[in-house]
């Protein structure tokens, strides 16, 4: 699908904020939490387990118009996409980086008792 | 296949305007992390610009998503490794072999 219009109708955003909002910390990826697959969404399942959060796992690889009206919902062109507390937080490389930095268990603890 | 190195590296020279140009690395690891469908190419990149100041983290990775818009439809994945601001900047040893720009003590 090249330069075609939107992707995101009014409906599939609705649909996305409601998705995004179900947990705390939602991950979409490629593959499931078991089932990884594609080294950059397993990092981010590494991380999460590591922290002992509890997250809902969406493949993307299975709803494609997710994974186009993802891209647009968070102005982000790949996946994995993390959020937290209904915000895009990053991907994999900036969840790396703040798991590294101890930022990412402050913001989930937060979300976690908000 | 669509985009090559000297095409991701100009994209990000002319948008993101990078202060240490040395400090680019790309690397062509296709096919190699990703499994799922290993279509394309796929690129790391670290990056040092005046235009990362003042930006949180997120700020400065759409910029660089952005400045790479086009290549994105066709690369497969791409890593930031790095996206600071030039006072961020902490040259790892291998870095700063090259650039012999902080003054070493026992000179």
């Amino acid at each position: 699908c090249s330069a075609s219009s939107s992707a995101l109708t009014p409906q599939l955003r609705d649909t996305l904020e409601k998705l995004v909002n179900s947990e705390k910390v939602v991950l979409f990826m490629k593959g499931t939490r078991d089932f990884p697959m594609c080294g950059f969404s397993n990092t981010v399942v590494q991380i999460l387990k590591n922290l002992n959060v509890p997250f809902e796992d969406v493949n993307i690889l299975e709803n494609e118009m997710v994974r186009q009206g993802l891209k647009e919902y968070s102005s982000w062109p790949t996946f994995p996409q993390l959020y937290i507390g209904g915000e895009f937080f990053g991907g994999c490389d900036i969840t790396l980086e703040a798991f590294q930095s101890g930022e990412l268990q402050e913001v989930v603890e937060r979300a976690m008792c908000s | 296949m669509g985009v090559t190195k000297e095409q991701v590296e100009a994209s990000l020279t002319s948008k993101l305007n990078p202060v240490h140009l040395p400090l680019f690395f790309f690397r062509l690891y296709k096919e190699v992390i990703d499994t799922s469908g290993g279509c394309g190419a796929s690129f790391a990149v670290e990056i040092v610009s005046e235009e990362f100041e003042g930006k949180r983290l997120l700020e400065r990775h759409r910029m660089v998503n952005a400045a790479l818009e086009e290549e994105m439809k066709e690369i497969h994945a791409l890593s930031i490794k790095k996206a600071q601001a030039p006072q961020q900047w902490n040259p790892t040893p291998e870095d700063s072999s090259t650039t012999a720009t902080t003054p070493t003590t026992d000179a």
